[in-house]
């Protein structure tokens, strides 16, 4: 079959590359150079300690890390593993938090050495068992831990109230700004408001960024396929708020634009589009490859565009699109009170994965039926997610509504971080027969 | 134009040989830890039924788990597509099949020409498929030959509780310490079974004519069970063992494959 499209690589893969890097770096070195170590989700307010010199370990990128150890050394997971199957952590639990628990009972680390020592916790409550893990990995390590609660707004549909809206962004600012004044009188070090403005404002633009990035993948041919913008979407999930994760994304922006504007592809044979849903399972991305082989390309997931916020819904038009931030609506920041009260405002409208965590149903059908319409997917692939149970709410119901309206979609269930409740073979052969359905063979 | 097709299964490999779309051998062999002397067993015993030679065949279709061990197919599809294929050849107004194999299930949904629509398989769970209905045979101590009669024979329902064959298993074994007759346990098993094939069924949305082939749909028991836990009548369509091998033997004839 002849290529449809031109196709070249991303010119920006390698610096991508160096960022992330440059984020373990930081943790590696963070000791020696004086800065506090700090831990906790990504999936979190992490833009609250900026105020500080510090490195942060995220956790479910540790975990993920520790899934591709499947592959590299796999004597190593599932010893990490077992460790936390032997300490009674069972197996419905978030499989990013039973590995890093694991590893922390091992005190092993698997880029080498001993599990960092931290200086504390901080978490906020992306999902019920974010909170338990810092919890609970703090009172191992005998570190101190600050939770902070979330309460998402609900979706749109559900005509939530102003005044519980704002009883909500008040609610979490006000934890932000306890938690600045715990980590203060823990640490003994002084919190710079201005960094801490700067971090919030950086985090805005970021993922702002990000999503403008993916509306780019509306385009016909896709200019990017979803396995790449794993190694894109990582930096907002690492590092949103620092300024050189904003400076990568306007120039990733700008790439993707031209990748756009001369009709170049992610995949030259791009003759099936599908969206994704949940985290893919780590070790076995080679199903994306298999993908291509089809000429199907992958434009991402509601978790890969949104996972770390970014998304404003418009009432007028009934999608959502790439948030505004605050500094694009003239919202001036002067102080730390207005930083907390913006970062809080900013999780709560645009952090519609946080909100798919807890709430699903019609809400969270109407996202997913909306990003299959703008994106013009022809199909979706669900991961039906053992190893968390917030991206797997209301799945099934997703797919109901995705059938009702005539989109072809498959399931498959698996483990975004455990791969021994993943089935590499009945995966594939699962997807070949959907292959089959839609009436698409291997191209090469 | 003869064609052939093989369907490497878990348990079982079976192959059809067509001659001008009509069945003219089939053979089955069970699957040892030695899946090429299963393929050349099969191999032997359909081309004897057959009567002809192997370079006869002109174009062969492989399915079944196993498939990717044939490395001779000129066409390779799932079982998916296969048992589409099959079914529909055999009774084009069945809009529902369901394959009960050894040790997976699948429903799926088609459309008169044999497309398939939608589909759901079992997820890593032997006790929707007939390798639920061996490990019972052996709790029992009872031949596969038997476990239909006795099914039929039971005069109570006692159900099992556990949704896994290992748990079942163990259930079985207390069941039978407390000397609940074998008849009555053989009927559980088989209503267990109907119970995970049918929730998984009725996720492709269940629609009259349904046709049940795969292995098991042998068993008149379990056939009684399905029916009951569906709530509408089945057809168990003839030789239903070979019906994925069918349906890869067509789709070898069809010129725009491979």
């Amino acid at each position: 079959m002849e290529k449809k499209h031109k196709t070249a690589p991303i010119k920006l893969w390698e610096k991508a590359k160096e960022l992330r890097l440059n984020v373990y770096r930081d943790i590696a070195e963070a000791k020696s150079k004086g800065k506090l170590l700090i831990g906790g989700g990504t999936e979190s307010l992490i833009a609250v300690p900026t105020g500080f010199d510090h490195a942060y370990l995220g956790g479910e990128p540790y975990g993920a890390s520790i899934a591709f150890m499947h592959r590299e050394n796999p004597a190593l997971y599932q010893q990490i593993l077992e460790a936390s199957d032997y300490a009674g952590y069972p197996r419905d639990l978030c499989a990013y938090m039973r590995s890093y628990i694991g590893s922390v009972l091992l005190d092993k680390y698997i880029f080498g050495g001993s599990f960092p020592k931290l200086d504390f916790n901080l978490q906020a409550g992306f999902c019920d068992t974010h909170c338990k893990w810092y919890q609970i990995t703090s009172e191992i390590k005998g570190i101190p831990y600050f939770a902070i609660e979330m309460l998402p707004f609900q979706w749109e549909i559900e005509g939530e109230s102003e005044k519980v809206k704002k009883l909500k962004i008040d609610y979490i600012a006000n934890q932000i700004l306890d938690a600045i004044e715990w980590m203060i009188k823990t640490t003994g070090r002084k919190f710079d408001d201005e960094k801490f403005i700067q971090g919030c404002k950086n985090e805005f633009e970021s993922t702002s960024l990000w999503a403008k990035i993916c509306t780019l993948n509306r385009a016909i041919p896709a200019p990017v396929d979803e396995k790449s913008m794993f190694s894109f979407y990582i930096l907002a999930v690492l590092a949103r708020p620092k300024q050189e994760v904003v400076e990568f994304y306007r120039e990733l922006l700008a790439e993707v634009q031209e990748r756009v504007d001369n009709q170049i592809a992610a995949n030259p044979y791009e003759r099936f589009r599908i969206l994704s849903d949940s985290q893919p399972p780590w070790f076995g991305l080679d199903i994306y490859r298999l993908l291509d082989r089809y000429g199907v390309v992958s434009l991402g997931a509601h978790y890969t565009l949104g996972l770390s916020g970014g998304w404003e819904y418009s009432k007028e038009e009934d999608t959502w699109n790439p948030a505004r931030t605050p500094q694009e609506r003239g919202v001036l920041l002067k102080t730390r009170e207005d930083a907390a009260r913006a970062l809080s405002e900013w999780w709560l409208k645009t952090g519609t994965v946080c909100r798919g965590v807890r709430y699903s149903g019609a809400g969270k059908n109407k996202r997913i039926l909306d990003l299959a319409d703008k994106w013009r997917a022809n199909g979706v692939i669900i991961h039906l997610n053992r190893g968390c149970e917030g991206t797997g709410a209301g799945q099934m119901e997703i797919v109901a509504a995705l059938l009702k309206k005539g989109i072809p979609t498959l399931t498959y269930e698996g483990n975004h971080a455990d791969a021994r409740e993943y089935d590499e073979a009945r995966t594939i052969s699962r997807l070949e027969s959907f292959m089959e359905t839609l009436g698409l063979k291997k191209i090469y | 134009m003869i064609t052939a097709g093989i369907d490497m299964g878990a348990a079982f490999a079976k192959m059809v040989i067509l001659k001008d779309g009509k069945v003219i051998g089939k053979g089955i062999s069970k699957v040892t830890l030695d899946p090429d002397e299963a393929v050349q067993t099969v191999q032997v015993a359909a081309l004897k039924d057959a009567g002809i030679k192997p370079e006869e065949i002109e174009r062969i279709c492989v399915t079944g788990s196993g498939r990717k061990l044939f490395k001779n197919a000129h066409v390779s599809v799932t079982d998916v597509t296969a048992d589409a294929a099959g079914t529909n050849y055999l009774d084009k107004t069945i809009k529902t099949v369901i394959d009960v194999g050894g040790e997976e299930a699948r429903a799926m949904k088609v459309s008169e020409e044999g497309k398939v629509i939608n589909f759901a398989v079992n997820d890593k769970c032997a006790a929707g498929a007939g390798a639920f209905i061996e490990a019972m045979t052996r709790a029992l101590e009872l031949p596969l030959a038997d476990f239909a009669a006795y099914s039929l024979r039971s005069t109570q329902k006692i159900p099992i509780n556990a949704q896994c064959t290992i748990f079942a298993e163990s259930e079985v074994v207390t069941l039978i310490n407390e000397l609940v007759p074998r008849e009555d346990i053989c009927r559980s098993v088989h209503e267990g079974i109907s119970e995970r094939i049918s929730s998984m069924a009725k996720r492709v949305g269940i629609e009259e004519k349904v046709g049940l082939i795969g292995g098991p749909a042998n068993n008149h028991g379990l056939v009684a069970a399905l029916k009951n836990s569906l709530g509408m009548e089945i057809l168990v369509l003839p030789e239903p063992e070979y019906v994925s091998a069918l349906g890869a033997a067509l789709i070898a004839a069809r010129k725009e494959e491979g």
